[in-house]
């Protein structure tokens, strides 16, 4: 197919309705209307169902419910929404169901703001619900990749029976770029013997979270945790650039990997020697390639819309070998190139300690 | 290689204008991007996007020193006029703006667009008409790739407008 | 020379951001008329909610609190059990207050929370855009009902003051309109005896306000104005549906 210019939120849905969507439930919240919108429009005409629910505590069950029936489904939203969604994905989990859950982050704590922002990555990859659980967490750095990783997203969530979540912002939302789908994509087609589908020749099959004897929760919880080893061993993703011989490595996740980028460029012009990594699993987070890369005389400068979250990966990778410093905007604000720059200056002139 | 920003009020097209700019850089394989002011201050108030275009991979996409900018009323002019860079083009809609750009290290062009779209019978053609002005003058996008992108982003039923659009383009072409 | 026309004590002179031609700049003055003309501006806590409204904090010039979406009635009820002298009252669009928030206004008017809530019932969520709300009519076109609401898919429209009617515990149900000036007054006078009711410690009152959107309907004002005569009020029939003081006899 050629090429069609179109915001991240239209084709991060197009991808999903093309992998096989089966099912879309969500509540309104800016900046991630498009998805509904584009749902409500296209799903139904494509052998979907699109439903608005009242509320997202409500949207996440119904996923909850439509993944124990063996289906592909999702839902999205926007920070304040992601956060109550929080129950329902601790729930789903612990069930062990696949399905995709999209956060366009906007600039919070509270009611916040709509404008683009990070703060919900400590929500995303520690956490965010009750219990022991792990998401798969995504970072696209592009509208291409708001859907590529939208399709990995469907594929990951079903080999593992995991949630996956992918975490944008509202510049990843609202903007357009170039994006290309394959031709005669076929969704892959998993079994799931798991699934609720009506117990026709065979034993009832139940999705549940409720471990009642301790004994036993502790081996389920084993399980879990073997399957998340698994995960880090498999699924790490990362890009990098201009690593081998930099003194500072920049190291951000979507817009801000694309800041750190032009940050990277003007460097370079300056002949300051500068790297990027950025991690496209934020869970698991790439931190064996970045315990590789930290060596004394080498640093590192996170730089994130946030207070100060990635940068704690990003330091127990490295584990103390190199330094890590933070350049950072907050409230919906979008670090510049220049504030980028102006800090990687005095990291390597030693302005900073 | 292009930081432009576009900016007036709702109504006038400015988005679509950046679109058309963006469009018109893929369909020439380049890399680009836009993103648009969002949020409670679209609704009758004013609004801008960003566009890039760029030969590699784009950065940020979010324009803070614009190597361009194309503005359509006078709260655009005052608040993007003083951020163009050194050297940097500022294209500006002199039917609703009173001023006069103060700066001597930019390349200023006054065009009075609803005027020139309103000759041609459409008011909503003045976008065009500035996007004319800025295809000349930065020699970015050729006029034969706007009209491919008015083909593509354009309804069948409005292909009729293409001819109209084109007009306003050439009109633009000829203030430098 | 006289005055005829002045703004409420009981609102501030902070610009209000609402579109031309949007009704909610005409019901917080009728709320803050009812304040004033009760004398309990000093008394008052209000609670905005999440939607178009979202600024009534820097609107009404009273102890104000922002709540969560659909988290107002819940809020304000926290506020009223520590302050039962305080004349609590919520602010709540149709999205916060019949969709999130069904649960949290159904269990505050089946408590008899002492309460006044004000009910905009725009048919529309305004803030996000123009999505489907539990209250669009059917056959209503909105960002996320593009074809128009349809029983199949989306069900029917939620009428709150008839739902609320079937519990015990509201004193105080009306349904009134903004359509032309002789409703706007109604609807003064109903929001004034919502907070009547709870000055006189009746429990929970509530006034369903029906509302435009023109923006989001895609209408100028004025058939905003018509289309919401023609097609909410037939939908949403005005109306008193609870007094605990009329079968009182006063
Ligand atoms: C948990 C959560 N979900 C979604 C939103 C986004 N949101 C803001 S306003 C709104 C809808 C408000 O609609 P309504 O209550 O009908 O009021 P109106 O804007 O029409 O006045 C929504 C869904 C939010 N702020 N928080």
């Amino acid at each position: 197919m050629a090429k069609t210019l179109m915001k991240g939120n239209e084709a991060l849905s197009e991808a999903a309705i093309r992998a096989g969507l089966k099912a879309f439930y969500g509540y309104p919240i800016t900046p991630q209307n498009e998805v509904p919108a584009y749902m409500a429009e296209h799903l139904p005409l494509r052998g979907g169902v699109y439903l608005q629910a009242e509320s997202e505590v409500s949207a996440i069950n119904m996923v909850y419910g439509a993944a124990g029936a063996g289906v592909r489904v999702m839902t999205s939203s926007s920070s304040p929404g992601i956060s109550l969604k929080q129950e329902g994905i601790s729930y789903i989990a612990a069930a062990q169901l696949p399905c995709v859950i999209v956060n366009v982050v906007r600039n919070g704590p509270g009611l916040g703001g709509i404008q683009p922002a990070q703060g919900d990555y400590f929500q995303a990859v520690k956490g965010g619900g009750h219990g022991d659980y792990h998401m798969i967490v995504l970072a696209p750095g592009n509208v291409q990749e708001m859907a590529d990783l939208t399709t990995l997203g469907f594929d990951l969530a079903d080999k593992w029976r995991n949630p996956v979540m992918i975490l944008g912002d509202g510049i990843l939302g609202q903007m357009m770029e170039p994006v290309e789908f394959a031709e005669n994509q076929e969704p892959v087609n998993v079994e799931k013997p798991w699934a609720t589908t009506g117990a026709v020749d065979r034993e009832p099959n139940i999705v549940n979270s409720l471990d009642i004897i301790p004994e036993k929760a502790e081996k389920n919880m084993q399980a879990l945790l073997a399957k998340y080893e698994k995960i880090k061993e498999e699924e790490v993703r990362w890009q990098e650039d201009g690593t081998e011989d930099a003194d500072v490595i920049l190291v951000g996740y979507g817009t801000s990997a694309r800041v750190a980028r032009s940050a990277m460029e003007l460097a370079r012009k300056e002949g300051l020697k500068v790297g990027l990594f950025r991690p496209i699993t934020l869970w698991p987070f790439p931190e064996q390639r970045l315990r590789e890369l930290a060596k004394p005389g080498r640093k590192f400068l996170a730089v994130e819309m946030s207070a100060g979250q990635m940068i704690e990966d990003v330091r127990l990778a490295v584990n103390g070998v190199s330094p890590v410093y933070l350049s950072n905007r907050l409230g919906g604000m979008v670090p510049t190139p220049e504030d980028v720059l102006t800090k990687t200056r005095d990291i390597v002139q030693g302005r900073v300690n | 290689m292009a930081d432009i920003i576009i900016a007036g009020f709702g109504g006038q097209g400015v988005l679509v204008l950046g679109q058309m700019i963006t469009y018109s850089g893929m369909i020439e394989d380049k890399a680009v991007s836009w993103f648009p002011s969002y949020g409670p201050e679209q609704r009758g108030g004013t609004c801008n996007c960003s566009v890039v275009i760029a030969d590699e991979e784009i950065g940020s996409p979010l324009v803070t020193v614009p190597t361009a900018a194309i503005v359509m009323n006078a709260p655009s002019f005052d608040r993007f006029e003083p951020k163009v860079g050194k050297g940097g083009l500022l294209i500006y809609n002199s039917s609703l703006i009173n001023k006069k750009s103060e700066r001597d290290d930019i390349r200023a062009i006054a065009v009075p667009a609803n005027e020139i779209a309103d000759e041609l019978g459409s008011a909503r053609v003045a976008n065009m008409v500035l996007l004319g002005t800025f295809i000349e003058a930065t020699n970015l996008i050729k006029p034969e790739s706007v009209e491919k992108a008015l083909r593509a982003v354009l309804s069948e039923r409005h292909h009729n407008l293409i001819p109209l659009n084109m007009q306003a383009l050439e009109r633009g072409r000829a203030y430098q | 020379m006289k005055t005829v026309f002045q703004k409420p004590e009981a609102m501030t002179d902070v610009p209000m951001h609402y579109c031309p031609g949007c009704t909610h700049g005409i019901i917080h003055r009728l709320v803050a008329e009812a304040i004033d003309s009760l004398g309990i501006r000093e008394q008052t806590i209000g609670v905005a909610s999440v939607g178009c409204s979202v600024f009534a904090y820097d609107y009404f010039n009273c102890d104000m609190q922002q709540a969560a979406h659909g988290r107002a009635p819940a809020v304000a009820t926290g506020i009223k059990r520590v302050r039962p002298e305080a004349m609590v009252f919520t602010y709540q669009g149709d999205g916060d207050l019949a969709s999130i928030g069904m649960a949290e206004i159904v269990h505050a008017a089946a408590r008899g929370e002492n309460i006044t809530v004000v009910f905009v019932n725009n048919a529309i969520y305004g803030m996000t855009s123009g999505q489907m709300a539990p209250t669009s009519l059917l056959g209503q076109k909105t960002a996320t009902s593009p074809r128009g609401r349809t029983v199949e898919e989306m069900g029917y429209p939620i009428k709150m003051c008839e739902l609320l009617a079937t519990l015990d515990g509201p004193a105080y149900l009306s349904r009134v309109s903004t359509h032309d000036s002789r409703h706007v007054l109604q609807a003064g006078k109903a929001i004034k005896k919502a907070f009547e009711m709870q000055q006189q410690k009746k429990g929970f009152a509530m006034v369903e306000v029906l509302s435009t959107c023109s923006v989001n309907w895609g209408m100028t004002p004025a058939n905003a104005l018509k289309w919401m005569a023609e097609n909410m009020v037939p939908y949403y029939p005005l109306g008193v549906y609870r007094d605990v003081t009329a079968k009182e006899g006063n």
